[in-house]
């Protein structure tokens, strides 16, 4: 099991994102978490780039693209964007960007919620054998993993970045 | 759970998991586009032979929110007047690549009849069988009333009214049985119970002063009438004198306790307007949860493991 400096990680990610919209020239995003490991992201930077707008909190259960065979998970947070998306630049928040099934089925709930003006997606780790073509636009630290490997965000306080080996 | 067609055969693992799942459900009631794509492309088919407001709508809506195909088979005006079967009813609308019926029948037992016959890939669900059971409505009552109180162990629950034609009742009493509830009564004359009711599990009242005794939740049943062949009360005005919920009656439960009833409700029968309307009424509350419990009991039903249809 390796603990990450996940303090260290918030900052670089925090940085590469306020250049990022710097660069280019986007003054007003709304930032939205996926739950549950994303809203905690998502925050964390919202406080490190002094930004007090609210938070969208995106729960991505009813969107999951393996419900068929996975069936009902019963505890399901609700989705709630009090800025809505219309026109807007979403900072799309997640913890890990694995298969990309995840940011798949957010995407589909934002635009259930209306046309945003540009999603970019913020990870704060980016990890192999991604599924779909889904790249991040904003990643603190990218990982090649083995196929056991396991990386597991734990919080909210403290905050703990681990990954964990299943073969142990 | 491919089909729900009774509480009877449940553990109480799977009523918890069906209220917690509808937990999940009431949320999609606060979005501002109440829709998620849970059963999108899926068909569902309402199959009613008796009269619905209440649960024909909350299940139409509960599949539409779940983004599905929803078809209301109006009985009156389909072929089943020129003289066509249940059963070829089903196998015609099934051909149609249906993926879910949802029955309401007179007779009962209509609903597992029906369950017999489906392909294996085919959900039925019972929206009420005759007097047999109304399951989804048990589910609603359990929580409805999981949201005024947490335990169950400690809840004094009485049912009151026409006992003997009600499924709504026999769904109810197996549900407040498995879920652990310290004491369920039932309240009516002799004539509106049925015999042996007692091995059901309850504590037999025929008086309401006695029988309403600092319980916790009321609930009022309709007289039958659409079932009842013969006598069994000689007016609703003396039905009402007897066994109606009024507020001096009402008085008599916990301060606080709740009134149920899974209606359509007959105002001055069996409960009074006063009490229908007054604060201690949740009636209106069962009809708002109806439609997350359903959405919960259709998405786990579409959910379960099924052979998938061999074209």
């Amino acid at each position: 099991m390796t603990e990450l400096n996940v303090q260290q990680l918030l900052k670089d990610l925090a940085n590469d994102l306020d250049s990022y919209l710097t660069e280019h020239n986007i003054n007003d995003p709304v930032f939205i978490g996926i739950q549950t490991g994303g809203v905690w992201v998502a925050k964390q930077l919202q406080s490190l780039l002094n930004n007090k707008q609210k938070l969208g909190v995106l729960d991505i259960t009813f969107y999951r693209d393996d419900f068929s065979r996975a069936g009902i998970q019963p505890t399901v947070k609700p989705s709630k964007l009090p800025l809505g998306v219309n026109d807007k630049h979403i900072i799309l928040v997640d913890d890990v960007l694995h298969t990309g099934r995840t940011v798949r089925a957010a995407l589909n709930e934002i635009f259930d919620y209306g046309r945003p003006a540009s999603v970019i997606l913020v990870v704060l780790v980016q990890r192999n054998d991604s599924e779909l073509p889904i790249q991040a636009n904003v990643v603190a630290s990218k990982l090649t993993l083995d196929v056991t490997q396991h990386i597991k965000l734990s919080g909210p306080d403290p905050l703990e970045l681990k990954i964990i080996d299943q073969k142990n | 759970m491919r089909h729900f067609l009774q509480i009877d055969g449940l553990s109480t693992e799977d009523l918890n998991h069906i209220l917690d799942t509808t937990e999940s459900f009431t949320s999609v009631d606060d979005r501002a586009v109440k829709k998620v794509p849970l059963l999108r492309g899926k068909t569902i088919v309402n199959l009613f032979f008796e009269p619905s407001t209440r649960t024909l709508t909350t299940f139409e809506l509960a599949a539409k929110r779940l983004s599905a195909d929803v078809l209301n088979i109006n009985i009156a005006t389909s072929a089943t007047t020129k003289g066509e079967s249940l059963l070829d009813t089903l196998f015609n609308l099934q051909a149609m690549n249906t993926d879910m019926f949802i029955v309401r029948h007179p007779e009962s037992g209509a609903a597992e009849f029906m369950s017999n016959y489906v392909d294996s890939h085919v959900s039925v669900i019972n929206a009420g069988d005759g007097r047999h059971a109304h399951p989804t409505q048990a589910m609603l009552d359990m929580f409805t009333i999981r949201k005024h109180y947490n335990d169950f162990s400690k809840l004094s629950v009485a049912i009151v009214g026409d006992i003997l034609h009600s499924r709504v009742a026999r769904s109810q009493i197996e549900a407040l049985n498995l879920l652990g509830t310290k004491e369920i009564r039932v309240i009516a004359p002799r004539t509106l119970l049925p015999a042996n009711v007692e091995q059901l599990g309850v504590e037999v009242f025929q008086n309401c002063k006695k029988g309403l005794r600092n319980v916790d939740v009321v609930i009022m049943l309709r007289l039958q009438k659409e079932r009842m062949q013969g006598g069994f009360i000689p007016s609703e005005r003396e039905y009402f004198q007897l066994y109606g919920l009024t507020p001096e009656r009402l008085d008599i439960a916990k301060p606080g306790a709740i009134v149920m009833h899974p209606g359509p409700i007959n105002r001055g029968v069996e409960i009074s307007s006063e009490v229908a309307d007054g604060p201690q009424s949740v009636i209106l509350q069962q009809v708002e949860y109806g439609i997350a419990v359903r959405m919960a009991i259709l998405s786990i039903a579409m959910s379960s493991d099924k052979d998938e249809p061999s074209n």
